[in-house]
């Protein structure tokens, strides 16, 4: 296993530093698809050069791609401790005979189970998304890493690191904070401490976990404001995730939308389609409080999906756990037709853009139609992976093949 | 600005100033840390806009030209003209007889210079200079008593505590490269800047307050510029409400049928006496017109007052205590270029530009300038073919470079056509904030060399609040071309930040580069024809430098621009999204999975009714 890793993340390391020495990397560069004004390396690089630091443009490549391989590395560490879990979980409710025999084909083998961390590693580094965003030197690769260094720490049941490195997520682009609930979850599962709201030691350990994260979120501020002498990075950095000032193209929502909308509905829109991002934190959390890692994916598709600056280093971040949902495959009611829009999308994006930029034969209407088209499509493979996982779970507890009360084949539906 | 930087930048200028006292001063001041507002305000590239738009270029030249006589209306003008003449006896009297404290002199002069250019187009630069001794700006010294110089300019001035001002308004770009210099250079569009006197607190403050109290005068909204230009036709041109003096020549429509036209306003303190106890207030009104009159006129070279202004002249201004015409005839020493006439014995040598030019002058105060006819009408008559115009030493161009809507280069290529000397020029270049500037690709290059510049102050731009604003000082090489480039990114706005015609493009105004240029006439050495010859062993003389502002082309930039024709459709589409979303994570998070159990035929369920009233099992 770890040699084939080794050799992965040697190919990986080898297609993008081909890829930084030829020529397309400084067109992938100037991708509105792969950078933001987030995290454009070029605008790193003017940051550093007002702040006198005189860094070339041209270096940090080396740096990216060990971002690159440690969240490659994190993701397997985490799927292999989720996976054992999984599997320990599943041999006591067989144990204790929980699960219907009909659905024991559901159930999960070892064979099965053992190429997965190596496939999300693959899936994350391999993924187009993830070598453009990498090639172009976006800070997006760093946001992933750190993410997936905190998923890593929290399987591994680190309350402190996972505190600090979510705090060190959230106050690079506020939208983590959504993880800090599947988090939380995670860590009370792993010490058997239910969720109960009369219960102290729920409360104790709560507590707990939130003094270590707001700790380290207030020495990471305090710390940059040492760095910055100044309080301007707030909203320089926050107010401008928040109240959305940069127009530019992406592959997100907002953009058009907010370029179009009308002045006096500006700010009722903007704090809509915010509240959008954490509106699902609590709903989910509940719904899937026994599937803290589900809910951690679930979260960062919405996070990618609906944050005012997302670009495709966003997506390969959540789409790197598509394999371990591996076993979803068979209740996926429309994955065909999503990967196909997913990939037509993916490359019109280029196309488009090309129109309206440089030929001047198409408008701003063409891309943004592709960009919704992207978002839709997202939306149902995120929900489709949703779905499969609650029916999954419906049928491992009441069987694969259900019968209506006259004894026929039941179709299962939701009410 | 680091403050050492400064006093260094300062150093490298006021060596080179020593005959130059405004930029000395210019310079001085900004040590003495007093507050700085120069604005290559952004509202140029509107002004610039509606250049398109004679009537209203009219108007804010209209504007500009009631503003010169201070008050609003023409009736007014009149009046107070009239009165003033009445108070000058007054005074005049009251000096005399009762020896009260005496009014504070003023004076008032006007002028007019016309260059044949080596295009064949016409150069006529008019300047009207009041010089008032007094300070109206001192506590304590409130002056309500206006005689000469504008009421309405001067309680705006010492309302603001304004130390001098500069306001430009200029249709046309002034082609330098076959112009040659003008007197007074202004960029394209209009241009303020403004000194401020370092008691002001609150310089942004005053500042906004300023362009609010000048967009009035002037009637032209620079303070509105991010919306509309709403510039509006009010009263009829004729400045100082006179029909006399060299404002007779100031007709409207002959002025805007030209190639270029520049009104400007310039206030600044002065010296009274060499001794310099005392400032004096000096307000120059000019307006420099240039006159295609070579194409117009069937390709014939030959001008007279008549062909370009539809007047003549019959009289001084009577308040003017000097009103003077000049032509420059320094290209026609013997007669054999051109024929003037009439002639005039009297010839007057300035420098000019760091060049010596010979004029002839014409004294409107005396009678016999006009003749028998009582009117002057001269007329310049082109005999030959011209003869090389001397190129500009120092010249600068600008051009947007690169294709596409995403990304672009700005290109300033500044030309120091001095054969053997180097001077530093100074390069302020004010980018609105919707071209995003990459500082780290700022590349300065002089003979295919790298030139870093000495110094470089750069504010990066606050979206929507401020341009990017950047300086920097540039040795330029003799005789050397200086490429100056630094890319930037093209931002998408809201709809509502394009102006109507978005896809005509934004206007970026010109960059203005200030420097001190080697003058022509201290190249020239050999002085033993008209000089004694010991004064060669002092070949460094006063003039040797001179001051020059060169503005660039103003650029035309294109945006991307969203569909202004769907915001309906934009709107409902993405929140159809959004609901997409919601609405699916909704029906997961709210609802079970349940088998689908088919409903009872009604004939059942009516039974069932009564089957549970009876308390007997369902049928199913």
């Amino acid at each position: 296993m770890a040699a084939s890793l080794t050799f992965l993340l040697i190919v990986a390391v080898s297609i993008r530093a081909v890829l930084f020495r030829s020529s397309l990397a400084e067109i992938i560069s100037e991708r509105v698809e792969v950078v933001s004004p987030l995290n454009a390396w070029k605008r790193v690089v003017e940051g550093l050069a007002l702040l006198d630091l005189g860094v070339s443009p041209y270096s940090g490549d080396v740096f990216h791609e060990i971002a690159d391989g440690i969240t490659a590395v994190a993701l397997y560490l985490s799927i292999q401790t989720y996976n054992k879990n999984v599997f320990r979980k599943q041999k006591y409710a067989l144990e204790s005979d929980r699960y219907p025999l009909d659905s024991h084909e559901l159930l999960r083998s070892p064979k099965e189970m053992f190429y997965i961390p190596l496939k999300v590693a693959m899936f994350y580094l391999l993924n187009p998304f993830t070598i453009l965003s990498c090639v172009a030197k976006s800070t997006c690769g760093l946001n992933n890493a750190i993410i997936a260094v905190f998923i890593l720490c929290t399987l591994k049941g680190s309350a402190l690191l996972s505190g600090i490195f979510l705090a060190l997520a959230t106050t690079q682009s506020i939208y983590p904070l959504t993880l800090f609930a599947p988090a939380l979850l995670f860590l009370l599962q792993r010490l058997y401490i239910p969720v109960n709201l009369w219960r102290s030691s729920f409360w104790f350990f709560t507590s707990q976990y939130v003094f270590m994260y707001v700790g380290s979120v207030v020495v990471i501020t305090g710390l940059s404001f040492f760095l910055l002498g100044s309080w301007d990075f707030i909203p320089s950095v926050y107010g401008f995730i928040l109240s959305v000032p940069d127009l530019t193209p992406n592959i997100g929502l907002f953009w058009y939308f907010f370029a179009e909308m009308f002045e006096h509905f500006r700010v009722f829109f903007i704090c809509v389609f915010q509240i959008n991002v954490f509106f699902y934190t609590i709903p989910l959390s509940i719904k899937l409080k026994e599937h803290p890692v589900f809910l951690i994916f679930m979260q960062i598709a919405i996070i990618s999906i609906f944050k005012s600056y997302p670009t495709v280093g966003d997506v390969a971040l959540y789409m790197a756990f598509l394999p371990a949902w591996s076993h979803l495959y068979r209740f996926l009611r429309n994955i065909f037709l999503v990967s196909c829009v997913l990939l037509v999308c993916s490359a019109l994006f280029p196309v488009l853009w090309h129109l309206w930029i440089y030929a001047g034969s198409a408008n701003s209407n063409f891309y943004y139609a592709i960009t919704l088209l992207f978002n839709v499509g997202q939306i149902l493979l995120v929900s489709d992976y949703f779905y499969a996982y609650l029916r999954r779970e419906h049928h491992l507890t009441h069987g694969l093949y259900l019968k209506k009360k006259d004894g026929t084949e039941a179709t299962l539906v939701l009410k | 600005m680091a403050p050492e930087e400064a006093v260094e930048l300062v150093v490298v200028f006021s060596f080179h100033a020593q005959g130059e006292p405004r930029v000395n001063e210019l310079w001085m001041t900004r040590t003495k840390k007093l507050k700085q507002v120069w604005t290559k305000l952004r509202f140029r590239s509107s002004c610039e806009k509606s250049s398109d738009n004679t009537g209203a270029e009219q108007s804010a030249s209209d504007a500009l030209q009631e503003a010169k006589s201070g008050v609003s209306g023409n009736n007014e003008d009149e009046s107070q003209w009239q009165s003033t003449d009445v108070e000058m006896d007054k005074s005049v009297e009251a000096k005399d007889s009762l020896s009260f404290r005496p009014a504070p002199k003023d004076q008032f002069q006007e002028e007019l210079i016309i260059r044949p250019l080596h295009s064949g187009d016409i150069y006529a630069s008019f300047q009207f200079r009041t010089i008032w001794d007094t300070d109206f700006l001192q506590e304590g010294n409130k002056v309500s008593h206006y005689r000469l110089f504008p009421k309405s300019l001067g309680q705006v001035l010492s309302k603001f505590s304004v130390r001098e001002l500069h306001i430009s308004f200029t249709q046309g770009f002034w082609r330098t490269m076959q112009w040659g210099q003008p007197f007074i250079p202004s960029p394209p569009g209009a241009e303020l800047w403004v000194w401020f006197q370092d008691t002001v607190a609150d310089v942004d403050e005053n500042w906004k307050e300023l362009t609010n109290v000048l967009s009035g005068i002037f009637c032209a909204s620079l303070n509105f510029i991010d919306t509309t230009n709403t510039v509006q036709p009010s009263a009829s041109f004729k400045p100082l409400g006179l029909g006399n003096g060299l404002a007779t020549l100031m007709k409207s429509e002959k002025l805007f049928h030209s190639s270029f036209h520049s009104q400007a306003v310039h206030i600044r303190p002065v010296c009274q006496d060499v001794q310099c106890a005392k400032p004096a207030w000096e307000l120059r009104q000019t307006l420099n017109v240039v006159f295609d009159l070579y194409t117009s006129g069937q390709s014939k070279k030959e001008w007279s007052l008549f062909k370009m202004f539809s007047r003549t002249l019959t009289e001084a201004c009577p308040l003017a205590s000097s009103s003077k015409v000049y032509v420059d005839i320094t290209d026609n020493p013997e007669g054999e270029l051109f024929e003037l006439s009439p002639a005039t014995p009297v010839l007057s040598q300035a420098v000019v530009l760091g060049d010596r030019r010979t004029y002839s002058v014409y004294d409107l105060t005396k009678a016999d300038t006009f003749g028998q006819l009582r009117s002057l009408n001269l007329l310049l008559r082109w005999k030959g073919e011209n003869g090389d115009m001397l190129r500009p030493l120092l010249h600068a161009e600008r051009y947007v470079a690169g294709f596409g809507l995403q990304t672009g280069e700005i290109h300033t290529l500044v030309y120091n056509n001095h054969p053997f000397r180097a001077f530093p020029v100074l390069l302020l270049e004010s980018v609105p904030w919707y071209l995003r500037l990459y500082i780290h690709t700022l590349k300065v290059t002089s003979k295919s060399r790298d030139n870093k510049p000495s110094y470089i102050h750069y504010q990066p731009s606050k979206d929507r609040q401020r341009p990017h604003l950047l300086e920097m000082l540039i040795q330029l090489p003799p005789h050397s071309v200086t490429e100056v480039t630094v890319q930037f990114e093209r931002a998408l706005l809201k709809w509502t930040e394009y102006p109507p015609d978005p896809n005509h493009g934004f206007y970026v105004g010109s960059s203005v580069i200030s420097a001190l240029v080697p003058s022509m006439v201290a190249m020239d050495t050999n002085f033993t024809q008209e000089h004694p010859l010991f004064s060669s062993f002092f070949p460094v003389k006063e003039e040797s430098n001179f001051f020059m502002r060169v503005y660039t082309e103003p650029l035309l930039v294109n945006l991307p621009t969203p569909d202004f024709s769907m915001p309906y459709n934009v709107i409902c589409l993405t929140c159809t999204v959004v609901a997409v979303g919601y609405g699916s994570f909704y029906n997961l998070l709210t609802r079970t999975f349940q088998v689908d159990e088919p409903s009872l035929p009604l004939a059942k369920r009516l039974a069932n009714l009564i089957r549970r009233v009876r308390g007997v099992p369902l049928l199913t």
